[in-house]
């Protein structure tokens, strides 16, 4: 439509003085429509308007009145009307005119009637009643037009008590000869059927002939009722499943006429239409589901085309697949297309793909994962609605891990856009959530800057909208078990339940004060939670009943030990006694405004100067007087020298710790000033007893926040937050590359995500703990060493090479002494302890994040980046000959494994033997290795048999979901005899581009006389097993590089050496570590070239650019796949981290 | 806001009595008085809600509300919606969350076509009813222009109701909409041929339709 001539309003005067010209023909500046329009434009002033419309409207009221207009002038007249309506003028004494012309006027003038009555009049309009004899009429008119206008009228207005007087005509429709009938009579029935359903049940069996009628347009009108109907009640249409099936095959097969194309795309909104038929049909229907798999897939497969059209069909495809009963070869193909719309530069598609992900997360949230960056990128998006999605993704995948991260987003987001009124359902919602899982390990600040959120408001209605549904959701919640809330999250309610609970004018504050007070009697609730509640039962009790209530709560906890409790239900005593001072005390509305704290304690001059003037010390701070102190020292006594200054820094030790955090806290547990002096003096017998004391001073003067409490809970510093924790240091270490910052950004929100995935991807129960790890006894020293330290230091690789061929190549049993030899439980211990460090994600994970420079806030990024696919992840192997040994292959006599590599392979790249597990069977050993060949990587996996007998119906299998594994071992395995090898030829390419994948491995053999067994065994690939260098010239890259769609662009660190350019050197050193062919590089800038090997001869290139700015790394990747440049990214940022 | 600042929340009632003293609050008993009203809590749910069509000055074009509202809700909705829509950038989202609704819209020349849509329904879709009713336009007016929807609105109305009906797709087959629209419009012919005779005659009733059959001629 790009084609539209833009005709603004400044050239219309000039087009309305060309009277008689072509393009002004369809103007009709001469009619009083015209001239009312021409009027309007030449004015200046909305005051102008106002006065123009008035006299135009003063006009039309007289002409309509007069019985002399016609019906043809009245015509005109309404078009004017309309107008000024339209403009936000009135014209409601037109309304009973349009009523008559569309009455009385002939077919011409009864178009605009009836026009003017839709646009003018509501449903509940009075004046509506006028119109059903009318609309009898011209149903029953033997003009089609009469009907259809009726027929349109009535499915847009109608009263609803006035259906059935026309209900028997509409029905009579469905068998109209003509289509368009029959169609707006379905539509009618559907609008009746929505405001009043009731009234059409006995026709359900016509719509079923609808849905059957042979006209496309017809028959796509019913689906409009059967989705409602369907919506409402599945199990009831269960048999139309097939129907709808059908349908939607002959739709997408380009079954229906051309004239339904939109776009040469067959039918699309009927499509879509069909699509959400069958997700109602579907859900948690196995059955059902069933008959629809065939058609869903060919939907998927056949909406390719890059048209807005196609994604709406796709994203209501995917919905329908997450919908319905889950089968995994479609959900993998949907998820797959998820990450199109995620990716894509589009920003409407974009959107669509992170509202898809919304959807689908809440079945399985491990599908955000590779959209990581994605999504962190899109919660800095410039476009708040894109930026709000996103928050809705991830409040969908809160969990106790990342809850603190995510919260800390929503805050951010929301003094963004604090009045908006269309994040306050998801904030408030989330907080909910959060709170329930997340609240007594969140920062202490979160709930304070949340309520400062619903406080600070002024006088917004959606300020007062956000505590309304604070206030109901926490009744609510009060209302069911109570027991698991965190305490934190109690006390959050219990204050805005205080606060704004007489904002809900229905609700019985004697209602609250029961819930808050069933809140007290619970076992569980701490001490510092019951003064909040008998805090806000203070503000709250304001009825007889309250007051009742209060009473009682008062007797019992006016006893009580704790001093603050006393102290809240003497005061809640008082007050719900005294209604005139509450109300001063406790004003109803806005407590917590402008409170203001004047820290200079000013009020306290005068009393400071009487003091003074009556010869008190001046005051001196701690800091002043232990200067004195120590200058004094030489003339102090000893004890007083040694108590004093000690018992100071302790107290300041205390304030550090309380002042640098309380001023944020909502917590009262500051603590009381005798902490810090009790611990540092447990029996001390010269400080001053301070036990009990409360603190009120503080190096800032008055600490008016500060209660003491005795046994007040955790203390904030020791809240296992896990950006506070000790063990995670701080802001100091980080970084300063934003990119890092995003990753580390990932990392705390997909935390709870890639731990929970690891445990999936690898299938097994649980990764094997740490602690199972067990040194070999015996005195192989350095074997034992070398499998249970998995670090890469090339000092051990070397010692590993020299005992490699030690093991391989001697030809003596164990005449060498303990050390070299090893017995089979031993081998199978030590393939059992190399399996487990490498298999242990976290051990990983450190690895990982020591290697990439020691930042410890680092570590976190990489522990979750990593978790999800990394389990056997050796950076360097492909570096370090052989840096695990083949522990089975001691036997003498035997050659090293490699000898039996195919002679066409011997010559090429390999990388050195794995073991494989073979903990089942010790006299059974598997190990592999990977041979990078030009097309493809090939796999091997050497068998050796350590038994004399020999092994029958061997078979291997090689699964995995993401690759695609051929096997070219020329004559399938049969049996492996005593004392001998035999290899396995696998060659593996990549469906799609992923970090890492895990290749899953069953060797079933079976012994003489023995039962058929089995040997479970996983490999892991990277991605970088799989790119090859592309060749190509500067100008090619050119082309290819403009015309790849998906890119991606970060930053990495520069690798540094003495005698080459950092680019050169960073450029080698990913060459050398990823196989990428370096193509040119031009000054500070480099370009890059790879493939990712992918099925038979074909490659997916990725396209690097890189250069340097600012001592990093600017890389910018292109590829026309979506997901290799990010995990490609991956792999150059683990290699220069390494480097 | 951002920064925190110590206010005692847990205030005991004796400790803001200090604060409080001599402190007069009275202005903010009125805080609360504007009350909230929801506009859609009542209503049952249309696929579509309205259509609105406005030019890049503001000025509304056409307006079709398919839920029951009063005039001072569509008022005020539109004033706001086109407030909003009209302060986005080019580049931005064509989607839009407003209230409990998605809007959705986009901008062909100088007007603003905007759909409000359920949260749960398809935006793309509804991009695309959009086009297909610019092109219904296009193909009606031949290469329309804000001009001839400004002029002949009650046309504009007529092709919007044959394409969509009580917010559904009524008839998603172009052919099918503009052939509906020609019948019409031929009758409404006839009846000004009849005019002619009577020499009772408004200048655009002749030239209107006779645009139509050129309409006719070319398919």
């Amino acid at each position: 439509m790009s084609d539209v001539v833009e005709k603004t309003l400044s050239a219309l005067p000039s087009l309305l003085s060309l009277d008689s010209q072509a393009g002004a023909g369809k103007l009709s500046p001469s009619s009083k429509l015209g001239n009312l329009i021409k009027g309007i434009t030449e004015l200046t002033s909305k005051h102008e308007e106002e006065k123009l419309i008035k006299k135009e409207l003063a006009a039309i009221k007289e002409q309509v009145a007069s019985p002399n207009t016609s019906m043809r002038q009245m015509k005109e007249i309404m078009v004017r009307a309309i107008y000024c309506e339209m403009l936000g003028y009135q014209a409601s004494f037109s309304y009973i005119h349009a009523i008559k012309l569309a009455q009385q006027g002939s077919v011409l003038e009864k178009r605009v009637g009836y026009l003017a009555v839709s646009l003018f009049l509501n449903e509940t309009d009075e004046f509506l009643l006028l119109l059903v004899n009318t609309v009898l009429k011209d149903l029953q008119s033997t003009n089609l037009i009469d009907v259809c206008m009726a027929l349109t009228v009535v499915s847009q207005v109608f009263p609803r008590d006035m259906i059935p007087a026309i209900l028997p005509v509409v029905e009579e429709k469905l068998t109209h000869p003509k289509e368009i009938i029959r169609r707006k009579a379905v539509l009618a029935l559907y609008k009746f059927y929505l405001i009043a359903p009731n009234q059409v049940q006995h026709i359900h069996s016509k719509f079923r002939k609808a849905l059957c009628d042979k006209d496309p347009g017809v028959m796509a009108a019913s689906l409009h009722i059967y989705l409602q109907l369907i919506k409402e009640s599945p199990e009831s249409y269960k048999d139309l499943t097939v129907s709808m099936v059908t349908i939607l095959g002959q739709v997408v097969g380009g079954k229906l006429p051309m004239d339904f194309n939109y776009h040469s795309i067959p039918a699309p909104w009927l499509q879509i239409q069909l699509l959400r038929i069958l997700a109602y049909l579907g859900k948690e229907d196995q059955g059902t589901s069933e008959l629809m798999y065939d058609v869903l897939e060919d939907s998927l497969r056949r909406a390719e085309m890059n048209h807005n059209m196609t994604y709406a069909i796709l994203f209501e495809c995917v919905k329908t697949i997450f919908t319905v009963h889950p089968k995994a070869q479609l959900l993998e193909k949907a998820a797959e297309c998820i990450g199109n719309f995620v990716l894509s530069p589009k920003i409407n598609l974009k959107y669509l793909g992170l509202k898809a992900l919304t959807y689908v997360v809440q079945q399985d949230a491990n599908l955000a994962l590779p959209h990581q960056m994605t999504i962190i990128e899109c919660l800095d998006h410039s476009d708040i609605i894109i930026k709000r999605e996103t928050l809705e993704l991830l409040f969908r995948i809160t969990n106790a891990q990342n809850v603190t991260v995510i919260v800390e987003k929503m805050l951010e987001f929301l003094r963004m856009t604090s009045d908006d009124y269309s994040t306050i359902d998801l904030v408030g919602k989330t907080m909910n959530s959060v709170f329930s899982l997340g609240g007594d390990v969140m920062q202490p600040d979160i709930p304070n800057n949340f309520l400062r959120l619903l406080a600070d408001g002024v006088d917004s209605v959606e300020d007062r909208r956000m505590r309304l549904f604070a206030v109901d959701s926490y009744v609510s919640l009060l209302q069911g078990e109570t027991a698991q809330l965190p305490q934190r999250f109690l006390q959050v309610i219990s204050w805005v339940l205080g606060e704004y609970s007489h904002l809900r004018e229905e609700q019985d504050s004697g209602t609250i004060m029961r819930l808050l007070a069933r809140l007290l009697d619970q076992r569980n609730t701490s001490t510092e939670t019951r003064s909040w509640v008998l805090g806000a039962m203070t503000k709250l009790c304001s009825n007889p009943v309250s007051v009742a209530l209060a009473r009682d709560v008062c007797e019992r906890y006016s006893g009580s030990l704790n001093t603050v409790l006393r102290q809240r239900a003497q005061e809640l005593m008082i007050l719900s006694q005294d209604t005139e001072l509450r109300a001063r005390v406790l004003p109803a509305e806005g407590r917590l405004e402008h409170l203001e704290v004047d820290s200079s304690l000013s009020f306290l001059d005068g009393y400071v100067s009487e003091a003074l003037a009556a010869g008190a010390a001046p005051y001196k701070s701690p800091h002043q007087r232990q200067e004195d102190l120590a200058q004094e020292k030489a003339l102090t006594l000893e004890p007083y020298g040694l108590s004093l200054p000690v018992s100071l820094s302790s107290c300041s030790v205390t304030d550090r710790l309380t002042d640098g955090l309380s001023p944020t806290l909502l917590s009262m547990s500051s603590g009381l000033s005798g902490n810090g002096t009790e611990l540092s003096h447990g029996g001390g017998s010269t400080t001053l007893k301070l036990d009990g004391v409360k603190r009120v001073w503080g190096k800032e003067g008055y600490l008016a926040q500060q209660q003491s409490v005795e046994d007040a809970p955790t203390p904030p510093v020791q809240l296992p937050s896990p950006l506070l924790s000790p063990q995670r240091p701080p802001s100091q270490t980080q970084t300063p590359e934003p990119d890092q910052e995003k990753q580390q950004l990932a990392s705390s929100l997909f935390v709870g995500l890639g731990s929970h995935n690891s445990v999936c991807l690898m299938g097994r129960a649980e990764p094997a703990p740490q602690h199972f790890r067990r040194k070999p006894r015996g005195g192989s020293s350095g074997a034992s060493e070398r499998s249970s330290d998995s670090s890469h230091s090339s000092r051990s690789a070397a010692v590993d090479n020299l005992l490699l061929s030690n093991l391989l190549d001697s030809t003596t049993v164990a005449s060498e002494g303990g050390a070299t030899t090893t017995t089979p439980q031993q081998t199978s211990q030590r393939t059992l302890d190399h399996t487990t460090s490498n298999g242990s994600p976290h051990v990983e994970g450190k690895e990982e994040g020591v290697a990439a420079g020691g930042s410890l806030s680092l570590i976190r990024g990489m522990v979750a980046v990593v978790l999800p696919t990394h389990t056997e992840t050796d950076p360097q192997s492909d570096l370090h000959p052989a840096p695990h040994p083949a522990p089975a292959l001691e036997r003498p006599g035997d050659l090293p494994l490699t000898s039996h590599l195919p002679a066409e392979l011997s010559g090429l790249a390999r990388s050195e033997l794995t073991p494989l597990c073979s903990d089942q069977d010790p006299s059974l050993a598997l190990s592999a290795c990977r041979v990078y060949k030009e097309d493809a990587l090939v796999v091997l996996v050497f068998i050796v048999n350590n038994t004399n007998s020999t092994l029958h119906q061997m078979a291997l299998q090689l699964t995995c979901k993401e690759l695609e594994i051929s096997c070219i071992s020329g004559s399938p395995l049969k049996e492996v005899k005593g004392h001998s090898v035999s290899v396995c030829l696998h060659t593996v390419v990549m469906k799609r581009a992923s970090v890492q994948v895990e290749l899953a491995g069953l060797l079933s053999y079976q012994r003489p006389l023995g039962q058929p067994q089995a040997a479970q065994f996983s490999l892991s690939l990277s991605l970088k097993h799989f790119i090859r260098p592309l060749t190509v010239s500067t100008g090619e890259y050119g082309k290819m590089w403009l015309s790849f769609s998906h890119d991606l662009k970060q930053n990495l660190r520069l690798v540094t050496t003495e005698h080459q350019e950092p680019l050169t050197a960073t450029l080698d050193a990913l060459k050398s570590k990823l196989h990428l062919h370096i193509v040119d590089i031009i000054g500070s800038e480099g370009i890059v070239a790879c493939r990712l090997l992918q099925g038979e001869g074909h490659g997916q290139p990725c396209l690097l650019h890189c250069r340097v700015h600012a001592n990093t790394l600017a890389v910018w990747l292109r590829s026309p796949v979506p997901e290799l440049p990010d995990s490609l990214l991956y792999h150059c940022q683990k290699a220069l981290t390494e480097t | 806001m951002c920064q925190p600042i110590k206010i005692d929340l847990t205030a005991s009632p004796a400790e803001r009595l200090a604060h409080f003293t001599g402190w007069d609050c009275t202005f903010l008993k009125n805080r609360f008085e504007s009350t909230i009203h929801s506009v859609f809590e009542s209503t049952i749910k249309l696929k579509m809600q309205f259509m609105l069509l406005f030019s890049r000055q503001g000025k509304l074009r056409l307006q079709k509300w398919y839920v029951p509202l009063s005039d001072k809700e569509r008022k005020k909705i539109s004033r706001d919606l086109v407030q909003t829509i009209l302060a986005r950038k080019p580049k931005m989202c064509s989607f839009l969350e407003w209230r409990d609704l998605k809007i959705v819209y986009k901008r062909y020349a100088s007007l603003y076509f905007c759909c409000a849509v359920e949260d749960q329904d398809n935006e793309l879709i509804t991009l695309e009813i959009i086009h297909r009713y610019v092109e219904l336009l296009d193909k009606y007016f031949g290469s329309v222009c804000e001009l001839d929807i400004i002029f002949n609105f009650e046309k504009a109305y007529f092709i919007l109701d044959e394409f969509l009906l009580g917010g559904e797709a009524q008839e998603t087959s172009k052919k099918n909409v503009l052939k509906a629209i020609e019948q019409a419009d031929l009758l409404q012919e006839k009846n000004v041929l009849k005019a002619i005779e009577q020499a009772d005659l408004l200048q655009e009733e002749a030239e209107a339709p006779r645009s139509v059959l050129e309409e006719i001629g070319l398919t």
